[in-house]
């Protein structure tokens, strides 16, 4: 067994960080140019961390699979970007902003990381600014902000609905400026397919450039990787269409353990699924919810009308409709966190009250906000959301309410890290949504963005310090070393492998199915019946995938089937351990919803005594059960309580 | 409700093996597209056709469908991603199209983005011209408070509208000198709009020409197709400014 050591540092926890940065060694300037680091993915988490770590000297080599470091998927995000800064005078306070995350991850989060990364945000939205990002202004030049949902103050940063954009944007001009200077190589359309481990530390990857379809070695003294989540698992995500698990993935099976699997989060508010075409699901931000009412018919017989298009909406009238959040939580309302605010929907749904063809959808409306605060202020808050959401559905949703749904759209889950951000492999290392860190078992709104940048900018490259310091006298990595050319030969195996399938049905095909039993069982609502079920049919699916994918094309070229069908391989690999670590978890917690485990009027019920411990997976060979390992969380500063939001 | 089916639509479209080997167009049939699918989705389906015909899929690009990674591209029926105005292919819907449409679907025509595979370029002379100062030289840590320095409300929402440039390369699909005045200037806009790039505005501006010029760009003789085809509407005031920006660069070296 391999040892997990936290590496929490001892003292009060809000000196932790600033003790241990004391502590760690520091390279100097003439070592940093020696000594080589790979970073796999330029989201926010891999560009800001690329940038800052060349800016300090190093020299990094930096992957992404698409066409240009810009396009990563904290593009999408919409919303907003918290920080601690208090601008508005409301108490808001590093230690506020550390207690909401705690509580809002259900406890099940390591309280020194979310401290840290409480005590980093201010200066996060520092160097964006200083870098260009337009954030919102007020009319005197100040900084605006806005609320999300679980918190009492107002300390949300955005730039319109496009936040993610403005801050990835950021975060590539600084890349960019490193480009430009010589000090990061840039590989675009590379895919990392494997980690290379030499004497148990991490040495390089095998990447294969999308273009030619040449499998490639890359050697450093370090890795890090932040390659984002692995929602994509449900097939239809508000995840992009290339999100994958992989890189994470294959550093699973080298020995880097992955910690909570099954915390995923399903976003209430996405517009629902039509038909069986569909490709991805498009998120509506949560702001919404604050205009926004959320209601179904109170009568079977309308929901059923509307579901064959025999009434609108409008001719339900006001006593008719069940505005069923502000019904079951009067205090939070239209407000719940994500989690509840999901599992009311599907409950309605399973009840026989959706309102569209397929009896997947609520209302969310704002004929009263408009009629409140008039057409032209909910035009300026969400006008570019409105708009996507007509050219999407061809409704406009001024004059109708919106049909929403909840969707897959975040994994708490991820690659195990300790306090450093390293993974049980020494000099390897996972940031972003691609680590488990910091946000336990269901992330707050506005919190992604915040965790990418702060490990990217401000923690990354310090720790990652402590570690290089001891490799100032290791050479440049030798790519002909025997570990190189055997994880060469095992990843082009594994290509030919899926080359000479030559089954008969299309990637897609087992991707939608994957995603079926998934959304099915390891969704919204979990019980053991169904988990266990799920792990059979998984590898039952697996197996046929194996046996009967067909790809065409070529190894050395372009082929977009080989990429999917590499990257569907893993889903299924990562859906079965979802389920293992649902399965064994339960209790009920943040996003894991586990029937067994509910409070006499069916909320969710979590269970310290047995439970408060993170989940973390060592992989022990093909076919085999992996071993389950507990890192214990302790609470010094926060007492522990059910959430309620009643 | 549920969306029409169209029964029948005929794809003509861009096929080249890789960047060496001649393209050919080809025509596929395809039947009983929902018009609420999207553009893409309707092109998944067709790939999966050839796909169980055993004839290899066409490849595009694409990432986020949502409009704003800027990835996905294609030239349908004569406009950089397709007939409807704002939005890009990946949001693009077949309700745009009728049964029996003959939908013909070109990759981005640019000396300066040489085609890859069938419907997929190469962009990257974008990232280069970014990468010739479109930035503002900060390092990580040291810098001010967000505070420190007001910018007025209506300076941050043009920064903003021209920050919300993509980079997909419409601007030099539409123009018939492929030019990229309208990426370019976007770019010196953002910066130039904020006090925290304006220290160094007149040497991007100058750098960032210079390279796209390079890079195989052709010139600007403001036909304004670039600013109609935009999927985010980026302006072409832009450009003046940009050209004021560039010019006193000129008269101050
Ligand atoms: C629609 C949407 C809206 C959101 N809104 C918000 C919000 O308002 N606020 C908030 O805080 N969070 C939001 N989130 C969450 C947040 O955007 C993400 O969690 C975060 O941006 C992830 O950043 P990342 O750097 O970890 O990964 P990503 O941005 O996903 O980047 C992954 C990178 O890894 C690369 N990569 C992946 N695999 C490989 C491989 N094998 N080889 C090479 N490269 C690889 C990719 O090319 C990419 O560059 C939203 C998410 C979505 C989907
Ligand atoms: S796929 Fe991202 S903009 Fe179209």
């Amino acid at each position: 067994m391999q040892n997990l050591d936290s590496k929490i540092p001892g003292g009060p926890l809000a000196e932790k960080w600033a003790k241990h940065k004391a502590a760690i060694r520091v390279v100097s300037p003439a070592n940093k140019r020696k000594l080589e680091i790979i970073v796999v993915g330029t989201g926010l988490g891999g560009a800001s961390a690329a940038a800052s770590l060349a800016e300090l000297g190093y020299n990094v080599k930096a992957f992404c699979y698409q066409d240009s470091p810009r396009r990563a998927h904290s593009i999408a995000a919409q919303g907003g970007i918290n920080a601690a800064k208090n601008y508005r005078n409301d108490n808001d306070s590093v230690y506020r902003l550390f207690y909401d995350t705690i509580k809002g991850g259900d406890y099940r989060a390591r309280e020194a990381n979310v401290y840290r990364l409480a005590e980093v945000s201010p200066n996060i939205i520092d160097q964006c600014v200083a870098q260009g990002v337009p954030f919102a202004r007020e009319y005197g030049g100040l900084l605006d902000t806005r609320s999300f949902g679980g918190v009492l103050v107002s300390r949300t940063f955005y730039a319109r609905g496009q936040t993610g954009q403005q801050l990835l944007i950021g975060a590539y001009q600084a890349l960019n400026r490193q480009i430009d200077q010589g000090n990061v190589k840039m590989y675009t359309r590379h895919e990392m397919l494997d980690l290379v481990v030499i004497d148990g530390k991490a040495r390089g990857i095998i990447a294969r450039d999308l273009v030619t379809g040449e499998v490639r070695r890359f050697g450093a003294h370090a890795v890090v990787i932040a390659s984002g989540g692995y929602g994509n698992v449900f097939f239809l995500s508000t995840n992009a269409m290339g999100s994958n698990g992989s890189a994470a993935w294959q550093c699973y099976k080298k020995g880097a353990m992955f910690a909570n699997p099954c915390y995923v989060q399903i976003h209430p508010t996405c517009i629902p699924v039509h038909g069986d075409q569909q490709s991805k699901l498009t998120l509506m931000s949560e702001s919404l919810r604050n205009d926004g009412r959320v209601w179904v018919p109170k009568k079977k017989e309308d929901a059923e009308k509307l579901r064959q298009g025999k009434i609108r909406p409008n001719d339900i009238p006001a006593e008719d409709r069940d505005y069923y959040l502000e019904r079951r939580y009067p205090s939070y309302g239209n407000l719940v966190p994500r989690d509840v605010a999901s599992r009311a929907a599907k409950e309605r749904c399973d009840a026989g009250f959706g309102v569209n063809s397929e009896g997947k959808a609520v209302f969310l409306d704002f004929s009263d906000a408009i009629k409140r605060l008039g057409r032209s202020v909910i035009e300026e808050r969400y006008g570019n959301l409105f708009q996507m959401y007509e050219k999407i559905t061809d409704v406009d949703p001024y004059q109708e309410p919106m049909q929403i749904y909840p969707a897959i759209h975040y994994c708490m889950g991820g690659t195990w890290v300790d306090y450093n951000l390293m993974t049980t492999i020494p000099g390897l290392y996972a940031i972003g949504e691609a680590n488990f860190s910091d946000h336990g078992a269901n992330r707050l709104g506005a919190s992604a963005l915040m965790q990418g940048l702060a490990d990217g900018y401000f923690i990354l490259p310090y720790t990652i310090g402590d570690y290089l310091a001891g490799e100032i006298m290791t050479p440049k990595t030798d790519t002909n070393a025997p570990e190189f050319v055997e994880t060469e030969n095992r990843v082009l195996s594994r290509l030919e492998k899926l080359m000479k399938v030559r089954g008969t049905k299309p990637v897609d095909y087992y991707h939608k199915a994957l995603g079926h039993l998934v959304w099915e069982y390891i969704g919204m609502s979990r019980n053991e019946a169904g988990l266990k079920k799920a792990i059979q049919e998984i590898q039952s699916l697996r197996k046929e995938f194996w046996g009967n994918v067909k790809i065409p094309g070529e190894l050395n070229n372009l082929n977009q089937e080989l990429e999917k069908a590499g990257r569907l391989a893993d889903f299924f690999d990562i859906a079965e351990l979802m389920a293992r670590d649902a399965l064994n978890r339960k209790e009920s917690c943040g996003g894991h919803f586990r029937e067994e485990s509910v409070t006499e009027d069916g909320e969710a019920k979590r269970n310290d005594e047995e439970f408060a411990y993170a989940s973390v997976w060592e992989y022990s060979g093909e076919e085999k059960e992996p071993v389950l390992h507990r890192e214990p969380l302790t609470f010094e500063s926060i007492k522990l309580s059910q959430r309620s939001y009643k | 409700m549920a969306d029409k089916i169209l029964k029948k639509l005929n794809i003509v479209v861009w096929r080249q093996k890789d960047a060496k080997s001649k393209g050919r167009f080809e025509t596929y049939a395809i039947e009983n597209i929902s018009q609420g699918s999207s553009f893409l989705e309707m092109l998944d389906i067709l790939n999966n056709n050839l796909i169980e015909k055993g004839i290899e899929p066409i490849a595009f690009d694409h990432d986020c469908r949502e409009g704003i990674c800027g990835m996905c591209s294609l030239y349908i029926n004569g406009h950089p991603h397709g007939p409807d105005t704002e939005v890009t292919t990946c949001q693009l819907h077949m309700r745009k199209f009728d049964e029996g449409d003959t939908i013909t679907i070109e990759p981005w025509r640019s000396r300066a983005f040489p085609v890859i595979k069938d419907l997929i370029v190469n962009r990257s002379a974008f990232d280069q011209i970014l990468q010739a100062g479109g930035y503002v030289s900060v390092n990580t840590g040291g810098v001010p408070d967000g505070n420190a320095i007001p910018v007025s409300h209506e300076d941050a929402e043009e920064a903003m509208d021209a920050a919300a440039c993509i980079g997909c390369g419409t601007c030099v699909a539409a123009c018939k000198n492929s030019s990229a005045m309208l990426f370019v200037s976007a770019k010196v806009s953002h910066l130039a709009k904020l006090p925290q790039g304006q220290v160094e505005a007149k040497n991007r501006a100058r750098r960032m020409v210079a390279k796209m010029d390079e890079l195989g760009f052709g010139g600007c003789t403001n036909t304004g197709a670039c600013e109609a085809e935009c999927p985010k509407s980026i302006s072409i005031s832009n450009i003046a400014r940009l050209n004021r920006e560039y010019l006193s660069a000129r008269f101050s070296e």
